[in-house]
């Protein structure tokens, strides 16, 4: 016990500032920032091939605002994975929301309104995933897979199988929220759904690190059973988190709607498993207990970028799905491999 | 001081006993060997008194005061606090994180109350040092040796006002070097004037640090008495019932 003892006679401060880890190789650590720097080198390959087409204020605009709709589902479900669950219900949300904002637009209220309605019906969605998961104790595949069926199925009843496009006096200023930009140089503009995915996430990054409710997101992805006996009330922020990725999924369908114009039942059909992808390619760990918002960003950042690389150099579009898949894939793999080495 | 008064307890589970009619007490700055054989009660023991279940029969007393809980935290609330088996640690997390799991300090106005890390990690580190224990506050605890994981587990009991101590099987999962530490963390914090009760099933630890020994047999305590006038051989004896009582 000589380094106990020698132990005492250090100062606090002296072990304060130690940590095992130097910033940089945190920084090194993160699966985050492996990303950025593929997203980089893709970005830097294609602007040396495709320079008239790939690096233009157009095309950035265009791929941005792309992902800007998965990036905020895939922040709702980085605080569902964070917990160690899943929500496969995001994409059937979206669905149910565009034909809840269309009705309600349809019928002639203003725009607020519509919003209101949409963002109630993703909320109340999520609120029902996450009482049944955290109260009734069944499982969040399960759950959520069930979900995503009765969601999809409320959204074609509810639209009686139509689209719905006649959106009243109060249409503009909807679509405005989604298809709407703000020109920050001569010629480049930013969409309003990426401002709104960069404000989200700066949010949830606060949330994560700041507050003790992020925190015991995280804690009850790490251990569940130690949550509960330190006092953490686990099945209210079981619930919450459902309830948040709820939310998050309906805010990206009613920008989703107002850009395109239009609401149709089948919005977001597979798009659960982009946001999914998108946020384990970004580091967030499917057992829990790992997850940040810059790492939803950067991974839906990944997936859209490689979409639109591969259209530009004219491979067919139906071979999209496989590099996303690899890559999704290499990452989990990647994550693998660095838990081993932290072990 | 009289930390803990257990009366005529008796814990059923339908038609099983778990525990049958013990009498137990336990007073500040004791560390009492709670020892038995598996399925003896010992664990059942400690969860009425954590306040996991509450007994079928009989009185439970903390400092004198009859309680009767119904869940974990009312217990904390008067001075209990547990360390289990498995330490109820987040991995993921960092030591000071740890500690202060689900009573996180905070600064600034509602509602943008945030996480104060420096104070957590200063006053964590007190904790440490306090210990004489070598586990740095900001690291994780997915990279801390077993010895250093178990000082963050007792060093969450520090924060509050906490009069008592149960710690299950604090021994049972760690290498022979850490098992010292461990030890010496239980008699710093008997020093202190703490109440512990250990649950182990390793006998040198036992008669290393405890004051008194208790054994339980089929829910029944058929031993309670002072260290030095037993031995590991009848304690032996004790749990295996070749000795009937003592």
């Amino acid at each position: 016990m000589t380094q106990n003892a020698s132990g005492a006679n250090v100062g606090i401060e002296s072990i304060l500032g130690l940590q095992t880890q130097t910033a940089f190789q945190r920084l090194i650590g993160a699966q985050s920032f492996w990303v950025t720097i593929a997203l980089a080198i893709m970005c830097a390959i294609m602007s040396y091939l495709q320079p008239a087409s790939f690096a233009t204020p157009e095309n950035f605009y265009n791929i941005t605002r792309n992902f800007s709709f998965i990036g905020i589902m895939a922040l709702g479900m980085t605080v569902v994975i964070a917990t160690g669950g899943i929500d496969l219900s995001v994409g059937s949300i979206m669905g149910l929301t565009a034909v809840s904002c269309g009705l309600t637009l349809e019928a002639g209220y203003p725009w607020w309104a519509a919003v209101a309605v949409g963002l109630f019906a993703g909320g109340v969605t999520g609120l029902i995933n996450g009482l049944v998961i955290a109260y009734v104790g069944l499982s969040p595949f399960v759950t959520t897979l069930g979900m995503l069926s009765i969601a999809r199925s409320v959204a074609v009843v509810l639209s009686g199988n139509r689209m719905l496009y006649k959106f009243g006096p109060s249409g503009p200023a909807f679509k405005y929220l989604g298809g709407g930009a703000v020109q920050f140089a001569e010629g480049y503009e930013l969409s309003f759904p990426l401002l709104f995915l960069v404000v989200l996430m700066l949010i949830l990054a606060a949330v994560y690190k700041m507050t003790a409710w992020g925190r015991h997101v995280l804690a009850i992805g790490g251990n569940e059973q130690a949550a509960l006996l330190t006092g953490v009330p686990v099945k209210v922020i079981k619930v919450q988190v459902y309830v948040v990725s709820g939310l998050a999924a309906s805010f990206a369908a009613i920008l989703n709607v107002g850009w395109s114009g239009s609401a149709i039942n089948a919005l977001g059909a597979t798009y659960e498993l982009l946001a999914i992808s998108a946020a384990v390619i970004g580091g967030a760990n499917l057992m829990g207990g790992e997850a940040s918002a810059y790492g939803a960003f950067i991974g839906a950042a990944l997936i859209f970028t490689i979409r639109n690389a591969l259209l530009m150099e004219g491979v067919d579009s139906n071979w999209q799905g496989t590099f996303v898949g690899a890559f999704l894939i290499a990452a989990v793999y990647l994550g693998k491999v660095r838990g081993a080495r932290r072990e | 001081m009289r930390v803990l008064e257990l009366r005529h307890v008796s814990k059923y589970f339908g038609a099983i006993h778990a525990l049958t009619d013990v009498n137990l007490t336990l007073d500040a700055g004791e560390v009492l060997g709670l020892m038995g054989d598996n399925g003896a009660g010992k664990s059942t023991l400690v969860r009425v008194i954590a306040g996991n279940y509450p007994p079928t029969h009989g009185e439970l007393l903390i400092g004198g005061v009859e309680e009767h809980f119904s869940k974990p935290a009312e217990s904390r609330a008067k001075g209990v606090e547990v360390v289990y088996q498995d330490l109820a640690l987040c991995n993921n997390l960092s030591a000071a994180a740890n500690v202060f799991l689900g009573r996180e300090i905070k600064r600034g106005v509602w509602p943008f109350r945030v996480l104060d890390h420096t104070a957590m990690a200063r006053r964590a580190g007190e904790l440490f040092m306090e210990l004489k224990s070598e586990t740095r506050p900001r690291d994780l605890v997915r990279q801390m040796s077993g010895g250093q994981r178990q000082a963050v587990a007792i060093a969450r009991t520090r924060l509050s006002k906490a009069q008592m101590v149960l710690m299950d099987e604090p021994t049972a999962a760690i290498s022979v070097r850490q098992v010292a530490e461990v030890l010496d963390l239980i008699k710093r914090l008997r020093d202190s004037g703490m109440a512990i009760i250990l649950i182990s099933h390793r006998m040198p630890d036992v008669f290393t640090v405890c004051d008194r020994v208790a054994v339980l047999r089929r829910g029944t305590k058929v031993a309670d008495k002072p260290i030095k006038q037993s031995s590991p051989e009848e304690v032996t004896g004790l749990i295996t019932g070749a000795i009937a009582a003592a």
